[in-house]
């Protein structure tokens, strides 16, 4: 039987770690045919010239966090499990600099730095999620603000083409300009152009303190302006977080990290700047959170240049009014906002909802992005929208991936 | 190539005046800021437009003739060396700062804009343009773009790439296409941050979108000297190691102290074997209380004598004689490489006892100046043209000087570029491979190999061509369009 013999070729090469696929293993609602859990990046490179010899599709996975964000692939037979490529292959404490293997959750390679007294400075929402996942969904949280996403940080990356062919780009070291950045292509690109199985990132010292000053604000515009106001002072925080719920009043909450001193001092400053009503303390429940849970709920990012955050706040609650659809709706002033439909809400009024927002987004500069949507509403709309440079991008993806191999149709464009 | 025949089509696509064939003229971009290689370029053209450069191009790839975007020339790699029967794009007519946007943290900028004028346009507003190379106040932001460049306050701020949100381009079919802008985080394949940094291979940018950041509240500068390199390395890795990221920390060695004092007479301590510059910013009372550990941890390695700053203009003064020590080596010697090179920030002592050697065996003097912070090495390797063998003896030390780079697991380059002066040093660096991965990507824009043909890649990659060993004579270098290296 030929499934028998790709099955017991993937075995050889993954150290016996591949097994038919099962309920458990579909993606985005899409049975698979194998899954292989290769350990290394050999290993790696084995499986995918094997994906290569029998015509396979394949899609990488992690801690499968976000494996149903991205559009719905046009087919998975495979299934590369990257959890076995795991641990920590250096961390150089003195040069704040780690490499990693992909498959390491992120949590745990947190933990291994906070040993040093050092940190990856990026929030990741679930706390299962892997370096490899995170890398490939550019994944970001509230302190953004201060230390930027993925692309500030990763310096260095090595990966697998669809051929086989393993690749890397940058180094361990954090300046570096030597070739082409391939790195910057890989995140966010879920999986289209290369399996990630290892990455070079600069650390930043944990902070001595850190608080974090809460204000209900009332209505969307009011909000805006004390962002506004947050981002433009001196306090240089790490986070200011927006939420507005489907029903409620709006919070601001800034986080503040630094030394003792510094930071009571700032934070005395940014209790003045929010006025009355400061709550001081832990973060808020919802702080660095998705607003939406499971695939079957709707998930949108939304994008906006910072002066269009209350804009764009104030066009989702007429959205909802329009359409008759609660949402609830939060995210960073560097103006990135996750919002969240229920999943009973009906495809056609998740799609009209959608336009609605890419045409306010749009004004700002903005874009609006379906993460996550049950398969009724994926088939509803483009969960990716018009995006800038598709041309490139497609002949981007048919040098790397000639064959269309990996997650083909997940991505912009239908790549 | 019939020079003529093109030179006609762009003098009736953008005008007469914008179009120089004439060999005086052609003498002056017949380098960059690493003058020793110099090609006299066809055709240099002046274009003012995006649409001014996209008709350059497309007539380029009409006539099938090799093209260079060249912005103030400051480059130090070789990177917008001409090719010689080719056409160069100079980017000086588009200087226009379009738009300083504070309420959004953004400028828009055309290419030729000089790097420290997008800072003194957003400076009334309280923001700033936070890369800053030595030679900011020439060099152009498409220049910046292209080469990803540094500066000494990347340390804490990041490089160009980490501050260009946007770009226009004109890809090198021709084509107008924009990606990024003011908003953060667009969908798709993060082209713009491969294109940043691509050494002009990729296409020619005709506008930026700029992050600005805000002014810090306090900035605090202190100078220190030490008695040995060694002892301002342990200095670095305490400051860093106590958690502190400063804005900057710069060193530079007894040697570079004394063509610095030659030059501009800065006024150092004297005697000292190294010299930090530690520059720290942000909030003032959290400043406050990280000077206060910088200046402990300076004594504790051994630091004789610590200044601080206590205004701009002793500020500016500290600053000058680290900003001019390039061109402040012309003093004590008369020709000189400056090399760029990066190590892990620990490895500094080892390797810079290891670039003694080199000195001491080859006779060859080396000054070192670097960002100690982040393991960017800058050795001036010393020589004097007229000897001869000495030219010879420098350049071997220099590139002895990458192979300790990537010995110690850094880079052949932190913030020049590769360009044409170290394509030749790749595959120490990276695989085949790797280098043919990253020429899919070139694949990708220019198959034809039309923009800035000849750099970054010591050998050029034909495209579509099934990745695998070449055989024979390869058709560029056969047509004259790439060497191998």
């Amino acid at each position: 039987m030929t499934s028998d013999a790709i099955l017991d070729d993937l075995r050889k090469v993954c150290d016996d770690a591949a097994r038919p696929a099962d309920d458990t293993d579909m993606v985005a609602d899409l049975p698979a045919r194998y899954v292989a859990s290769p350990a290394t990046t050999e290993q790696v490179a084995g499986v995918l010239r094997l994906a290569t010899e029998h015509d396979l599709r394949v899609v990488a996975r992690g801690a499968r966090t976000k494996l149903d964000w991205g559009a719905a692939p046009t087919g998975v037979d495979l299934v590369l499990d990257t959890t076995r490529i795991s641990g920590v292959v250096e961390h150089a404490a003195g040069d704040l600099v780690v490499v990693v293997r992909a498959g390491t959750p992120v949590e745990t390679l947190q933990a291994t730095l906070a040993d040093s007294g050092q940190q990856l400075a990026l929030d990741v929402a679930q706390d299962a999620a892997t370096v490899g996942g995170a890398v490939a969904t550019n994944t970001s949280g509230p302190r953004r603000m201060l230390y930027g996403t993925l692309r500030d940080l990763l310096i260095g990356i090595t990966f697998v083409r669809a051929d086989g062919v393993v690749a890397k780009a940058g180094g361990k070291v954090v300046k570096n300009v030597a070739g082409y950045d391939f790195g910057k292509l890989l995140i966010g690109s879920y999986g289209t152009l290369g399996v990630v199985t290892q990455a070079a990132f600069r650390l930043h010292p944990l902070p001595l303190a850190s608080r974090v000053l809460s204000a209900e604000v009332g209505e969307a515009e009011e909000a805006g302006r004390m962002a506004a106001e947050m981002v433009g002072s001196q306090v240089v925080p790490s986070a200011v977080e927006v939420d507005q719920p489907a029903d409620g009043p709006v919070t601001v909450a800034v986080l503040i990290e630094g030394t003792e001193d510094g930071v009571s001092g700032r934070a005395a400053v940014t209790a003045q700047l929010l006025g009355t009503g400061v709550a001081d303390g832990q973060p808020p429940p919802w702080f660095g959170r998705y607003p939406f849970e499971s695939s079957a709920e709707v998930g949108l990012k939304l994008t906006t240049e910072i002066a269009g955050l209350p804009k764009l706040l104030t066009a989702v609650r007429h959205a909802a009014d329009r359409h008759g659809v609660p949402i609830g709706v939060r995210g960073s002033a560097t103006g990135v906002l996750y919002a969240a439909l229920l999943a009973s809400t009906e495809p056609a009024a998740v799609a009209a909802v959608v336009e609605d927002l890419r045409a306010a987004a749009g004004s700002y500069a903005g874009s609006v992005v379906v993460l996550t949507a049950p398969a009724a509403v994926r088939d509803a709309l483009d969960m990716w929208g018009q995006v800038p440079g598709l041309d490139l991008m497609r002949r981007l993806k048919d040098q790397l991936d000639p064959d269309h191999r990996l997650a083909p149709g997940r991505f912009v464009g239908g790549i | 190539m019939d020079t003529d025949h093109l030179a006609a089509r762009l003098r009736s696509e953008i005008g007469a005046d914008a179009v120089l064939t004439d060999r005086q003229q052609l003498r002056t971009y017949e380098c960059d800021g690493l003058a020793h290689y110099k090609v006299m370029p066809a055709i240099v053209v002046l274009p003012h437009t995006t649409d001014e450069v996209a008709a350059v191009v497309r007539a380029c790839v009409d006539a099938k003739v090799p093209y260079v975007a060249r912005g103030s020339g400051t480059g130090l790699s070789g990177g917008a060396l001409p090719h010689a029967d080719g056409v160069l794009i100079v980017t000086s007519q588009m200087r226009a700062i379009k738009e300083v946007d504070p309420p959004n943290q953004r400028a828009v900028v055309e290419p030729g804009a000089i790097n420290l004028q997008v800072t003194n346009a957003a400076t009334p507003y309280g923001y700033y343009y936070a890369p800053d190379p030595s030679s900011q106040q020439i060099c152009s932001i498409g220049g910046n773009v292209a080469e990803n460049s540094g500066g000494a306050h990347c340390l804490k701020y990041g490089f160009t790439t980490n501050h260009v949100l946007g770009v226009e381009l004109v890809a090198p079919d021709g084509d107008v296409v924009r990606l990024g802008g003011k908003a953060p985080d667009p969908p798709g394949y993060d082209l713009l941050g491969a294109f940043v940094g691509s050494e002009g291979t990729l296409g020619i940018a005709t506008e930026a979108t700029l992050r600005l950041t805000r002014t810090p509240e306090a900035v605090r500068t202190l100078l220190a000297a030490f008695s040995s390199t060694d002892n301002a390395g342990g200095a670095v890795s305490a400051i860093i190691g106590a958690g502190v990221i400063p804005a900057a920390i710069e060193m530079m060695d007894a040697l570079a102290i004394e063509a610095a004092e030659a030059a501009v007479h800065c006024d150092y301590p004297h005697d000292a074997g190294a010299v930090l510059i530690v520059e720290l910013d942000g909030p003032a009372v959290e400043v406050d209380a990280q000077f206060t550990a910088v200046e402990a941890h300076c004594r504790a390695n051994g630091a004789f004598e610590i200044r601080v700053a206590t205004d701009d203009i002793e500020r500016a003064l500290f600053w000058k004689g680290r900003k001019s020590a390039f061109a402040a080596v012309g003093r004590i010697s008369p020709d000189y490489i400056v090399q760029d090179g990066v190590i892990p920030r620990t490895a500094l002592p080892d390797v810079l006892r290891r670039i003694a050697e080199l000195s001491g065996s080859s006779g060859v003097r080396v000054a070192n100046v670097f960002h100690a912070g982040d393991g960017n090495l800058h050795p001036l390797v010393l020589f004097d043209e007229a000897v001869p063998g000495q030219a010879d003896a420098a350049e071997a030390v220099s590139g002895a000087i990458l192979d300790l780079c990537i010995e110690f697991g850094g880079s052949i380059t932190g913030e020049h570029g590769v360009g044409m002066d170290k394509a030749k040093y790749m595959p120490r660096m990276f695989t085949d491979d790797d280098l043919d991965t990253m020429q899919l990507l070139r694949c990708a824009f220019d198959p034809e190999h039309l923009s800035n043909p000849g750099k970054i890649f010591p050998t050029p990659r034909l495209c579509g061509e099934v990745p695998g060993r070449r055989k024979g004579v390869h058709l560029l270098q056969e047509s004259g369009m790439a060497d191998i290296f």
